[in-house]
């Protein structure tokens, strides 16, 4: 006799809910187990972890900070993939978004002009899309496989971002160190508390959670784009573009990864230097598939990663544990949580006598 | 959001501050922020060092504590802010990219004093501090243009910033005063950390003529590469004499242990203020480490009066004339350059051979 | 003589930079054509240069950590397997957080040895090195790993197109239902692929921290993961060109510093990105054909394979 995965008829409404909190628990248990051999009490550091960040408002306000790139990207990156277009990019779209965002608030900023901030966020998406248009072009007219291609124009961007910081952009007044000007006041985001770091790009990420659960399930476009990721021959016989998806969504979540970046060079960062994301488009993808490609569970996953981040932080700050001890934990919950999810879409059968695998 | 935001935000914020200062038994907390991993050598090493000087020098009544590998970006101004917050009186924050952050949570945190290394801005709560590297480089200059045969300097540079510059033109200064023929080839790997990159620059310039090896990045790399192809070299920012043993000649080495101790002692004290320290070998900041056993006599004793030259300040290492690499001259002679130039220095001196 | 002697120097700069892309290219080469993408390649790397570093401190011993570092990197393989193949995980998501997982736990475990010295692994000891000429001396002065990676092109090649199991791994590849109908095994034809590409992405990263720079460093592989996994697809899936693609990526990289270090005048930013944008040129050459695409692509690359369904 011996165990089997079977896949279920439909998925399952009581794992829905249940794989998040089994997830907790074999978390908090792996995680306590690592903290006991590291020779902190379990207790304290999984309270230091997951506890600790959520308990002021301010560590609320950076929770929400910390989401909005990862919310902006992952949704771009859920809507390609529901129409089986992969876009593991977002790190170079967000880069360019912040180059071309930044760009304008280089040019404009400090001028007074009221389009500014607004032209700066349209700028951060156009060149997110324009990047992730490059990937539709030769996946459409040379079949060229975006997951690679977005991959490898994420490194390009990164390295015209540091040709960029590096010379002609350059803060003159700067030592020469590779930074480039602090945006003036009217090219920043409007933070929404003062004193705190939340801006504007928070709401602009909630607002896509809505938008996106909209468009995917209550519009043409949505059920074309599932259409042709799920059935292609289906989409074909009703004369749905495949081409269309691959463009729709590419540019989509280019223009929303962009967008994250000029938030982030907007928001928090304030200037262009040469690292803009601490790879905020590569935990979107998780982000993504935590939240099961859904606008809503990709809301919480996001806040869930971001908790992380900012709970790893922590154990450092209070317990003085080594970041190499806190990666190993976040690595080992997304492990949890991306396995306890399988179990919605499957069941365990027992099989007598020698299975076939 | 709309009623009290501002005293819902401001409590959490400032209470631990007002603990901290209300009570004077506890210990003294001091904080550190690290741009990469502590490892055993290299920039963030020093720095440790210099923390776990602090514990010794004051122990029980100091709490020191650091946060490693933090981002230059947007969440470097969390993790100061969260020391902040967690009560430490007195943050260290140790990379140039912290610069901006700092001095963000330096204006939120009034009571709290703040200490940026390398950087230029600063305001009533917000020091500066940084060490002239480059006076220690070019006495490893004087060692590589002394026991260099085809009097060709390998340098390994992460990135074109002003203090790598520094180091460059400072190492030719100091190979010229000996051997006047020495130049320097110069390779960017464009990355402070990646071991594999630096030791295939090194091996790149020991086949391009290069017999004397340095680096400006973060590992211990281009020492072993040194140590197998058996020629010489200088660590920098550590004593990296145990991955070199036998051409290891020495190490620019970096010694915040006095500095901050002195700071974190006049903070207690109530009298720390702020300003710009900008120490050289004359304060201790940067030594030359243990020298090789095998460098010959004459060539330690020159080093030796060389070092009492530079501290007393009899050996002045940028001074003219000074020409750039196209001939030019930039410094006449009989002038130094002012700090505000070597702070910000974009160029090489002629006998560099290279690409700012 | 000094010209070729260079020359002859570049070369082996060039193999011995390439040498840790070969190996764990040609592990991810081989887990791609059983049509599993694993992206976790730079996590399974840093945990072999971990665990390698950590058995030849503990015993002198540089082949046993060699063996340890394939050993350590099987195991996360296995861990990524379990997911993605038993119980179907998406595979883009765990790659991913395989990385993150490996980054984490090689820089815990190796946290005792930095800075710990080793002996790292000696070159071959050739009878009458003084009399041969200084071009052989170099050569003779490669690493037994170098002679490895070498031979990889040819060796994977000769198991994927001339023995029965590289039929059955490529068939499993390009139609998991086929291959199923046929009578294969799928799960364990891929769960062995799987492994091998860990075993090899370990052995990879340890020759960084035994031969290479033999010490261990947190986050020391630098990335080689992501190029390894770029390679792979630069070379359509096919084991020569994987082999000319990572030499000549070690070889740009090389270049460009000598091409430094002489003087030359190009922002060296910029020329970083040539091997990306390379590569991307390639791939639009290759599949601009969508016939030939299909030859050499695996079909069912990254996704899962479900006997009942």
């Amino acid at each position: 006799m011996r165990l089997r995965l079977e896949a279920r008829q439909q998925p399952s409404q009581t794992m829905q809910w249940l794989s998040p909190f089994l997830a907790a628990v074999l978390a908090a248990l792996g995680g306590g187990v690592v903290f006991a051999l590291l020779g902190h009490n379990p207790a304290t550091a999984l309270a230091t972890l997951f506890l600790a960040p959520l308990a002021t408002l301010d560590g609320l306000t950076e929770l929400g900070l910390k989401a909005t790139p990862l919310l902006l990207c992952a949704i771009g990156i859920a809507v390609g993939v529901r129409a089986n277009v992969w876009n593991i990019g977002a790190e170079g779209q967000l880069t360019l978004g912040a180059i071309t965002g930044g760009g304008i608030a280089l040019a404009f900023g400090g001028e007074g002009h009221w389009w500014t901030l607004p032209l700066m966020l349209f700028a951060g998406a156009a060149g997110g899309a324009f990047w992730a248009a490059i990937p539709a072009l030769l996946r459409t007219k040379f079949n060229a496989h975006e997951i690679l291609t977005t991959l490898m124009l994420s490194y390009v961007a990164i390295q015209v971002l540091g040709w960029l910081v590096h010379g002609p952009w350059i803060d003159p007044e700067g030592f020469n160190f590779p930074q480039t000007r602090m945006f003036a006041d009217d090219a920043m985001l409007p933070v929404l508390l003062e004193g705190a770091r939340l801006n504007a790009g928070f709401l602009l990420a909630l607002l896509a959670v809505p938008l996106a659960w909209g468009l995917l399930s209550r519009t043409a476009v949505g059920f074309r784009l599932r259409t042709v990721g799920q059935a292609p021959a289906a989409a074909r016989y009703a004369g749905f573009s495949a081409n269309g998806a691959v463009w729709f969504s590419l540019v989509l979540s280019g223009a929303l990864a962009g967008l994250a970046g000029v938030c982030e060079a907007a928001g928090p960062v304030g200037q262009l230097q040469p690292l803009m994301s601490p790879g905020y488009g590569f935990a979107a993808i998780i982000v993504a598939f935590l939240g099961r490609l859904h606008p809503v569970g990709i809301l919480s996953a996001s806040l869930l990663m971001a908790l992380l981040y900012l709970g790893g932080e922590q154990l450092q700050v209070t317990l003085q544990l080594p970041i190499a001890a806190t990666g190993t934990i976040q690595g080992m919950l997304l492990f949890f949580l991306l396995a306890t999810d399988v179990f919605i879409d499957q069941r365990l059968v027992f099989t007598r006598g020698p299975a076939h695998a | 959001m709309t009623i009290n935001r501002r005293s819902l935000l401001a409590a959490p914020l400032a209470l631990p501050a007002l603990i901290g200062s209300a009570r004077a038994a506890d210990p003294f907390k001091v904080g550190y922020v690290y741009v990469s991993p502590i490892g055993d050598a290299g920039w963030t090493y020093q720095h440790e060092l210099g923390r776990r000087a602090v514990d010794a020098a004051l122990g029980a009544a100091v709490k020191t504590s650091f946060v490693e590998n933090v981002p230059e970006g947007a969440d470097a101004e969390r993790v100061i802010r969260r020391l902040a917050q967690d009560g430490n009186q007195l943050i260290f924050t140790t990379s140039f990219g912290y610069m901006n952050p700092t001095e963000k949570v330096s204006k939120a945190f009034p009571r709290i004093k703040f200490e940026h290394a390398t950087g230029y801005k600063r305001g009533p709560n917000f020091a500066t501090y940084s060490a002239r590297f480059y006076e220690a480089r070019y006495l490893t200059g004087v060692v590589a243009g002394r026991l260099s045969k085809t009097g060709i300097i390998g340098y390994v540079a992460a990135f074109p910033i002003p203090e790598v510059i520094q180091g460059i033109n400072a190492m030719l200064l100091g190979a010229r005063s000996v051997n006047p023929a020495a130049t320097i080839k110069v390779v960017w790997t464009s990355s402070w950390f990646d071991p594999g990159k630096e030791r295939a620059a090194a091996d790149t310039l020991v086949a391009q003529g290069a017999d004397y090896l340095t680096q400006h990045t973060d590992s211990t790399a281009v020492v072993q590469a040194a140590e197998e192809k058996g020629v010489w070299c200088s660590g920098y920012d550590s004593d990296m004499l145990k991955y070199g043993p036998k051409t290891h000649t020495t190490a620019v080495e970096m010694h915040w242990d006095d500095y901050y101790i002195d700071r974190v002692k006049k903070a207690m004290a109530g009298t720390w203020t702020t300003g710009d320290v900008w120490g050289g070998m004359a304060a201790g900041m940067v030594k030359l480490s243990k020298l090789n056993p095998a460098l010959p006599a004459p060539l330690v004793a020159e080093l030796e009066a060389k070092t009492a030259d530079i501290k007393s300040g009899k050996l002045v290492v940028f001074s003219g004339p000074l020409k750039d690499q196209s001939g030019a001259e930039r410094i006449p002679t009989g002038k130094a350059m002012a700090d505000g130039e070597i702070l910000g220095m974009n160029w090489f001196f002629e006998g560099v051979q290279g690409r700012v | 003589m000094h010209d070729g002697f260079a020359l002859i120097a570049l070369l082996v700069a060039t193999l011995r930079a390439a040498t840790p892309l070969l190996l764990a290219g040609f592990g991810e080469l081989i887990a791609e054509r059983s049509g599993v993408l694993n992206l976790g390649v730079e996590g399974m790397m840093l945990v072999g240069a971990a665990a390698g570093f950590i058995a030849t401190a503990s015993t002198g011993n540089p082949l046993l950590g060699l063996l340890v570092a394939a050993a350590a990197g099987a195991l996360m393989a296995a861990l990524f397997g379990f997911l993605t193949l038993t119980l179907r995980a998406n595979q883009v998501a765990c790659g991913l957080a395989l990385t993150i997982f490996g980054v984490g736990l090689s820089a815990l475990i190796g946290l005792p040895y930095q800075g710990t010295p080793i002996t790292g692994l000696a070159t071959v000891i050739w009878p009458d090195l003084d009399s041969a000429g200084p071009v052989v001396q170099q050569l003779m002065l490669l690493d037994p790993v170098v002679w490895l990676a070498l031979a990889l092109p040819f060796l994977v090649f000769a198991f994927l197109y001339r023995t029965r199991s590289g039929l059955v791994l490529r068939a499993v590849g390009e139609s998991h239902d086929v291959a199923h109908a046929l009578g294969y095994s799928v799960l364990r034809v891929r769960f062995a692929a799987v492994l091998f590409g860990g075993a090899m992405a370990g052995m990879g990263g340890s020759y960084l921290s035994l031969v290479y720079t033999p010490m261990w460093t947190e986050n020391m592989v630098a990335g080689r993961g992501w190029i390894a996994l770029a390679l792979v697809v630069f070379s359509a899936w096919k084991p020569l060109w994987l082999a000319l693609g990572a030499v000549l990526f070690g070889f740009v990289t090389i270049a460009q510093f000598h091409a430094e270090a002489f003087g030359l005048d190009v922002s060296s930013h910029l020329l970083s990105t040539l091997p990306y944008l390379a590569t991307v040129v390639v791939l639009v050459l290759i599949s601009r054909d969508a016939a030939r695409l299909k030859l050499n692509a695996p079909a069912a690359l990254g996704k899962p394979f479900s006997a009942a369904g």
